[in-house]
């Protein structure tokens, strides 16, 4: 009950027409930093951080929770109509939401994308509200096993879900754990496969990573497949709107893609890419119609972009609650915080209500406006695709070219963003399967660092790993997900046998 | 509404700042400054305080900061002194960490390569355990660590990092093999406060803002800071003062590109000793919580030239840089 009083309170200071105002701006820059590949909220919040000093502390930080929340918003469209996922966690939009679009469905798959988020955002912030004191004691019990057995649960579903064939999807998802090996290990200090290139030292950017094989790749394919066979993209077929179809197919992906975004989100090293892929990998396998999945699925936009905002409010639980910034955005929320002499923690809901109760008050309001917002600008945005081929795939080069520029000043960020094109262009025209490379790229270093240390705080124990309840629970499921396919498959060839 | 109006009229004055049109009898430098790492890190945001105050104080005409992230500083620094020889209005700042990280990565160039300028502020390294832990203080901390350094788990920064340097100093001021310690690096100081809140490892080891609320909330207990004397801001005695002999400090510094003229370089020293004594760079550290340090000229040199010879020594040891 105290958290209603609080919230009302909350709104109270959230609604003050100068908040509006902030809330305003922030979501209206978020959306366009996240449409541009390379810009995201986080770089925003630091540019605008020595602006915002002398501000109000509560506007400036509902200004910046805006920027947050429209940047995922952003990232999704760039996704679904051009297949250029403006961050990483909206990479799993892009595989059905960009099929979608090419079919002439851009506008069920923006309206998917954007209500779903305002559920996901909503149900999620609900959670912060009500839940964030309880999670945040089981967010800390994650220790480094469970992190572990729960980046196994992710291979396993990842490598089965995409591509054709498990081969395929196993050999895409080691070329992004090979990528994943190279610069700085993480535990001892010392560079691997960076062949003395300091650029390498950092591990390769997940972005250009991305926008390397989804934009590059694409546009290299396309452009080589002109004279063969021209590949017809549908500007706008059937209605803009989401049908009663729609609709049906798209609550259940919301609300499990939130029930994957909000807990993963609010573990301290869960982050927003691993629910997207296990959001995918579900709506995957329970779908009652598996011939669209890979020609452009609703369930696969609606189910991602639910678990993505949801795991982007998952990710203030812990930042207000212990002070403990889980991504980049968050980290700069927390200089935010900082630069008033505010130290986010357990304290500040105590010390600071109003300030606490008027952001999450405040998210509220960011998410409904950015709806508002959105689905008008559907019409506009899927005009994107009447543009003529050549243009379009042109521009989308320029595009991600700034953008990989605009995040890494460097030459050898281009070389790279080039080969990786090129890598891209390769699988596409060998059927390879691109996302499990950026799967293996993301959790490959986590699932390494997080079983390193597990191992070097058991001093070698191996059996650690099988001790923490979480740990064997997880490990348990990674090992039926793998098992049960084969065992099913059997027992179906067994029966087709028996008729 | 009144808020934000202040803001704007601020704002605009900051920006007729930037334009010129604040004169002060201050040399007019067109000052830029390089932060050798991504936007938001701890560099970063010293660099774009340095420019905040200067610009709002007058003391230059105008500043640009640019960011070169990349391996610890390593990229930036090779950028300062490869394309940025003798330009007398370059600025980079850097910090305790960029020694360690120009050993680890083996960096072609060193930092006896750039001028030093001064350093700015200093943040110092913080010790605790999970507030049920059996260890009350540095001697029982010391005492375990003694026993079997394997057995104590560190969680901290990246390896090769302050934290990890400090670890290290601890177990050999404590009498252990530091090349035995068990440190575990975590990316960043927010998941390593996980580790030590859900009592994963015996001890966390980071500067003391990353654990300062949850010390004062009674989550964590503080073993003490490495000052060499307690600070006015906690209530234990700082771990030398408690017997074990360690004091390392996590310090913020600029310097200039190498081949810069004399003048140059005193006209550069200049412009940040005002910077040093601003009312609105003091502000500043107030508000961020960074501890004054302000040292400049041969003093400076001699300090930055002392760390990387104790440095290395550590890092050796542990086995980070083979000699």
């Amino acid at each position: 009950m105290e958290a209603f009083v609080s919230l009302a309170n909350g709104l109270s200071v959230a609604i003050q027409p100068m908040n509006l105002l902030f809330a305003l701006i922030g979501v209206l820059l978020g959306t366009a930093v996240g449409v541009l590949p390379g810009i995201g909220p986080a770089l925003t919040v630091a540019l605008l951080l020595p602006i915002t000093f002398k501000l109000d502390p509560a506007g400036s930080i509902i200004m910046f929770a805006g920027i947050y929340y429209g940047g995922m918003y952003g990232g999704s469209t760039t996704a679904i109509l051009i297949n250029t996922p403006g961050e990483s966690a909206s990479m799993a939009t892009a595989l059905e939401g960009n099929k979608m679009a090419k079919a002439g469905r851009g506008g069920p798959a923006l309206a998917t994308a954007a209500i779903g988020s305002f559920v996901a955002g909503t149900i999620a912030t609900l959670g912060l509200t009500f839940l964030a004191p309880y999670l945040v004691d089981i967010a800390v019990s994650f220790g480094p096993e469970d992190y572990f057995a729960l980046m196994c649960v992710a291979f396993v579903t990842v490598s089965a879900t995409f591509g054709d064939s498990p081969v395929r999807g196993l050999t895409s998802l080691a070329i992004g754990l090979l990528l994943g090996l190279i610069g700085i290990d993480i535990l001892s200090g010392q560079s691997r496969l960076s062949f003395g290139v300091p650029e390498l030292y950092d591990n390769i950017e997940v972005t250009t990573l991305a926008v390397g094989l989804f934009a590059v790749g694409e546009a290299l394919y396309v452009a080589s497949r002109r004279h063969v066979h021209e590949e017809k993209l549908e500007a706008v077929r059937g209605s803009l709107w989401m049908t009663k179809e729609d609709w049906k197919r798209s609550w259940k992906p919301w609300l499990r893609g939130t029930a994957f975004g909000f807990p993963i989100g609010a573990l301290p090293a869960g982050g927003a890419e691993i629910p997207t892929f296990l959001s995918y990998s579900t709506e995957k396998r329970l779908t009652k119609y598996p011939d669209e999945f890979g020609k452009g699925a609703i369930e696969g936009v609606a189910g991602p972009e639910a678990a993505n905002n949801a795991a982007a409010a998952g990710t203030l639980v812990p930042l207000l609650t212990l002070g403990l910034p889980t991504s980049a955005t968050a980290a700069m929320m927390l200089a935010g915080f900082q630069q008033y002499g505010l130290n986010p923690g357990p304290l500040l809901f105590a010390d600071q209500p109003n300030l606490v109760w008027g952001l999450i008050a405040s998210l509220f309001i960011a998410n409904a406006m950015l709806l508002v917002l959105n689905l008008p600008l559907v019409g506009l945005w899927v005009k994107l695709l009447a543009i003529p081929q050549p243009w379009l795939y042109a521009g989308i080069l320029v595009f991600a070219t700034m953008g990989t520029i605009a995040a890494n000043p460097s030459p050898v960020e281009l070389i790279m963003l080039t080969i990786f094109g090129v890598l891209g262009f390769l699988m596409r025209r060998f059927d390879f399967p691109i996302a499990p490379v950026v799967v293996g790229l993301i959790l490959g270093p986590i699932a390494e660092s997080q079983l390193r240390r597990a191992l070097s705080i058991s001093l070698g124990d191996p059996m650690v790993l099988m001790q923490s309840p979480i740990s064997a629970t997880l490990l348990v499921i990674a090992a039926i997900a793998l098992i049960l396919p084969f065992f099913l498959k059997g027992l179906s060839r067994f029966k087709a046998v028996e008729d | 509404m009144s808020q934000f109006r202040k803001g704007l009229w601020r704002s605009a004055i900051a920006a007729a700042a930037v334009a010129g049109f604040v004169t002060s009898a201050a040399a007019q430098m067109e000052l830029k400054i390089m932060a050798p790492a991504a936007p938001g890190g701890g560099w970063d945001q010293t660099a774009r305080s340095m420019q905040q105050a200067l610009t709002q104080s007058g003391t230059a005409k105008s500043v640009q900061v640019t960011n070169v992230p990349g391996a610890g500083g390593s990229i930036g620094i090779a950028q300062l002194v490869n394309n940025s020889k003798g330009d007398g209005n370059q600025l980079m700042v850097m910090g305790y960490v960029m020694v360690g990280a120009l050993l680890t990565n083996n960096s072609p160039v060193t930092l006896a390569q750039t001028t030093p300028i001064a350093r700015l502020t200093t943040e110092y390294e913080a010790i605790v355990v999970p507030a049920n832990s059996p260890i009350k203080d540095a001697k029982d901390l010391a005492a375990a660590i003694k026993a079997d350094p394997a057995k104590v788990t560190w969680a901290g920064g990246s390896a090769g990092g302050v934290d990890h340097i400090a670890a290290a100093l601890f177990a050999k001021a404590a009498g252990a093999d530091p090349t035995k310690i068990n440190y575990i690096p975590f990316s960043g100081g927010g998941e390593a406060l996980a580790a030590i809140l859900g009592g994963k490892v015996t001890a966390g080891i980071s500067g003391y803002g990353e654990f300062e609320s949850q010390v004062k909330a009674g989550k964590l207990r503080l073993i003490g800071l490495t000052s060499a004397k307690k600070t006015a801001n906690v209530d234990v005695p700082s771990i030398k003062e408690q017997g074990i002999d360690l004091e390392i400090a996590n310090w913020r510094a600029v310097v200039a590109p190498p081949g810069i003229s004399a003048d140059q370089k005193k006209a550069l020293t200049e412009v940040v000793d005002k910077l040093a004594k601003s009312k609105e760079w003091q502000e500043i550290l107030k508000a961020k919580g960074w501890e004054d340090a302000y040292i400049s000229g041969d003093a400076f040199a001699k300090i930055l030239a002392d760390e990387q010879t104790r440095t290395k020594e550590v890092l050796t040891a542990v086995g980070l840089v083979k000699s």
